[in-house]
């Protein structure tokens, strides 16, 4: 094991600043797209008053759940002291800020009034969970900064561990947190339900990994610098427990909910006969997001290709999206059950006509602006490493700290101090 | 001491302009009331014009939260007391949005860059029946009489 | 204000002084010039003092009452408040405009499943007692009147809509476009939520009643009834403890200040 040396992201500039030039697109028409959903209304979105939640909300919640998950890496190697995590700390800590930042600006930007933010900033209403997440996101903020300021500047290393157990602390209380927001809504049979705040924290772990491991792969091959196979071994097991962890929570979810008879066309409904939504569970959440690679990450072979590891993380990628969807506007889209034993005939208003759920296609502009809080994380990762030292030189095989800590580490480390 | 003298004279200069400028301001003051609104027939709003022009928005903020948390409507602070006076009334048009650039409140909004989102919500002239309940109680809070004779308020009335 | 409600007790119903404390609660009114003395009475006064928890707004639907096909109250709620003035904006689908358009209060027919019963209601705010989009709202826009009456304060809506998730009767609407020629009586804009706040403007300047109840009866209905749920004199409390009736989402136990009978 050699000293772990950290360098700027040195890919050539030509292909540096192409990189930024697409992302600086991909951001500037997400901005496009929220100047006109601000300036129409939101009537230009598929948003409604049925499913007041749509796509943007997808891809926020996504991105600030697997801004937390980001987070792990770094917590896995301070927290729990494995030392081959360490070298990743920084990076972590830099993609979780950046995941945050990007998913908090799409909640934002699709606010209906969003130049009141800072009405959102000073005036609270400490009953509502949505409040106590505006604290937790911007306390991760700075609890992040600290932490790799611990981790990156010699002054910062005895600080380290305490920062990394807050951020592990505070990153749990934050998907929580954002579990919450769905858990705590007992108007909607599919949201009132305790365990989407745990089941929340699991998908994080999942999707945070995915993502981590993409740029991961990608910065290194793309400035030629090498990732050792104890290492990818390592961060696809974890991957594949993580998956499983969240198939666990989807079968306990539903499991839970069918228990009550009164949910009984609510799970038949998701599982059975929900059109798209149906689809996308079996197919996209359970199939390609979670049984796909799962079957990759265990292949004897092909969990040692690095092509389809990287498949592997985008079908979790994808796969989680998908999940969102499922869980944020399927939820939705489900009529309210507010007259139990009728069935309404008439309404002026979408009351479940004949039990038919509430219709939403997304439309472009919300996408787009989902897809301009993608490119803000990415941007802030791509600035990140290429003016600090976030990225090991290498972290080949014989360059990295063993798995495990030894136990005489620690009592010299104690003794040293 | 060059400096200090410079700096002296400097503020010297600048007490003077201030000094200048509220001579002005008094001069002017009766024009950004806009002929052709009831306003121009009154001799002075529900506070003193210099304490309107500075600390309109507190008096108005103030009243909003009063009268949407507790609903009382009896305040002479009310914003539609202010559009009701300050409108203005073109023989052709009609009246006129009062934040349009050259009305009363849109006009001062513009030459001080201020924001003002007040009317993305509130009636920009009186309009409706009922419009002319919340007039009259500001100016009767006011212990104002308008002669002024009664506008037509809206299709529906 | 606060004072009068002290110097009245409420097992009394008979004392005067309550009786007329309660009509000028009700806004039928009134000066107060020192705590609990009365002076005047001028009809339509602006309120002067804050509204206090002695009164709760409220509605009684009579469902049997309720027509099949009738729809005066949608209207009348619709031009009270302006609701009128929204108006398809060029390009939109207008089946998702339909779900997009801002709704106070919407009919529902319904049918038993067992028994093929019919029953014809409006379904608007509910005005909880315990409001589940006042407990979620972060910036506390949403939040409950003393008097009973839930509504939204448009300066402080951010525009989340997380209260229209939390909602278990679908009562609220996000208004999807700008507006203009609002009415001076109900601002109202794009970006905010906003829904039946039982005619708050007719309760500060002393109307009897709101524009469904008075609609429906003009029509010769008579299915709502509005009034003080707080008040045992009142004619709804009176209405309440002859007849059966129900609240939407008993399970929830939020206390809903809009009683269904019939249902």
């Amino acid at each position: 094991m050699k000293r772990i040396i950290y360098r700027e992201w040195r890919i050539p500039p030509t292909r540096y600043w192409s990189l930024l030039g697409i992302l600086a697109v991909v951001i500037g028409i997400g901005a496009l797209a929220f100047a006109h959903m601000e300036h129409a209304g939101h009537w230009v979105t598929g948003m409604s008053n049925s499913v007041v939640w749509g796509m943007p909300h997808v891809f926020a919640v996504f991105l600030i759940i697997s801004a937390s998950g980001a987070l792990n890496i770094a917590s896995i190697g301070t927290v729990f002291r494995k030392p081959i995590y360490k070298p990743l700390g920084r990076l972590s800590g830099l993609l979780a800020a950046g995941l945050l930042m990007g998913g908090l600006l799409v909640l934002v930007l699709d606010l209906g009034r969003p130049e009141r933010l800072v009405v959102a900033m000073t005036t609270y209403n400490f009953r509502s969970i949505f409040a106590w997440n505006i604290f937790l996101y911007s306390g991760f903020m700075a609890i992040v900064i600290a932490y790799l300021w611990s981790m990156a500047d010699r002054k910062g290393e005895p600080f380290s561990r305490p920062i990394g157990v807050l951020a592990t602390a505070w990153r749990l209380a934050l998907t929580t947190g954002t579990g919450a927001i769905f858990g705590f809504i007992v108007a909607r049979q599919a949201f009132d339900a305790a365990i989407l705040a745990p089941m929340f924290v699991v998908m994080s772990f999942a999707y945070g990994l995915a993502i981590f491991m993409l740029v991961l792969m990608f910065g290194f091959a793309a400035d030629a610098r090498p990732i050792g196979d104890r290492l990818m071994r390592r961060l696809k097991n974890l991957l594949g427990i993580f998956i499983l962890g969240v198939l666990y929570f989807t079968l306990v979810y539903f499991l839970t909910k069918v228990y009550g008879a009164k949910n009984h066309d609510l799970v038949g409904w998701f599982l059975l006969d929900g059109g798209l939504y149906t689809f996308l569970f079996w197919v996209v959440w359970v199939l390609i997001g979670a049984l796909v690679p799962l079957g990759i990450i265990y292949h004897p072979v092909l969990s040692q290709e690095r092509s389809w590891i990287i498949g592997a993380c985008t079908l979790v990628i994808i796969g989680g999206l998908a999940t969102m969807y499922v869980i944020i506007i399927g939820s939705q889209a489900y009529p309210l059950q507010m007259f139990p034993g009728q069935t309404v005939l008439e309404s002026g208003f979408y009351d479940g006509v004949q039990g038919m759920p509430s219709p939403y296609a997304p439309t472009i502009p919300e996408i787009l602006l989902g897809l301009g809080g993608v490119g803000v994380a990415m941007l802030v990762v791509a600035v990140g490493v290429r003016v600090l030292q976030f990225l090991p030189e290498s972290l080949a095989d014989e360059v990295l700290p063993p798995d495990e800590e030894k136990l005489t580490d620690g009592v010299t480390a104690r003794s040293a101090a | 001491m060059a400096t200090a003298a410079v700096r002296w004279s400097l503020v010297a200069v600048g007490l003077a302009w201030a000094l200048v400028a509220q001579v002005v301001l008094a001069a002017d003051a009766r024009t950004y009331v806009l002929a052709g609104s009831k306003a121009a027939t009154l001799a002075s709003c529900v506070e003193p014009t210099d304490v309107m022009r500075r600390q309109h928005m507190q008096f108005i903020k103030h009243q909003r939260d009063e009268t949407v948390h507790s609903g009382i409507r009896s305040s002479k602070h009310s914003l539609a007391g202010c559009v009701d006076c300050h409108v203005r009334e073109e023989v052709s048009a009609g009246l006129v949005p009062i934040h349009h650039r050259e009305e009363f409140c849109g006009a001062c909004h513009a030459y001080t860059a201020v924001n003002m989102n007040c009317f993305d919500c509130h009636a920009s002239v009186p309009n409706g029946p009922g419009a002319e309940l919340a007039a009259r109680a500001a100016h009767q809070a006011a212990g104002v009489h308008v002669t002024g004779e009664a506008r037509p308020d809206g299709e529906n009335h | 204000m606060g004072k009068t409600t002290e110097m009245n007790d409420r097992p009394e119903p008979t004392d005067p002084n309550r009786r007329q404390f309660l009509a000028a609660a009700a806004g039928v009114s009134a000066t107060v010039v020192a705590p609990g003395v009365i002076l005047q009475s001028v009809a339509a006064a602006p309120r002067s003092e804050p509204v206090t928890s002695e009164v709760r707004w409220g509605l009684l639907i009579d469902t049997a009452k309720c027509a099949d096909g009738c729809s005066e109250c949608v209207k009348a709620c619709d031009r009270e408040n302006g609701l009128d003035l929204q108006a398809m904006p060029e390009g939109a689908d207008d089946a998702l405009w339909d779900n997009q358009k801002v709704v106070w209060i919407r009919k529902v027919k319904l049918q038993d499943n067992q028994t093929g019963r019919i029953t014809n209601l409006p379904m608007m705010c509910q005005h909880c007692e315990h409001p589940p989009c006042v407990d979620v709202c972060p910036t506390g826009a949403s939040f409950k009147r003393a008097d009973g009456i839930v509504m939204v304060d448009r300066h402080t809506c951010i525009g989340c809509r997380y209260c229209m998730m939390a909602c278990p009767y679908k009562a609220r609407s996000f208004v999807h476009l700008p507006i203009e020629g609002q009415l001076t009586r109900v601002p109202r804009g794009k970006g905010c939520v906003e829904s039946c706040n039982l005619c708050v403007h007719r309760r500060d300047y002393g109307e009897e009643s709101t524009a469904c109840a008075d609609a429906c009866a003009e029509a010769g209905h008579g299915a709502i009834l509005f009034g003080d749920l707080a008040d045992p004199e009142s004619t709804i409390r009176k209405r309440l403890s002859e007849m059966a009736s129900r609240q939407i989402r008993e399970d929830l136990a939020l206390n809903t200040g809009v009683r269904y009978s019939g249902i």
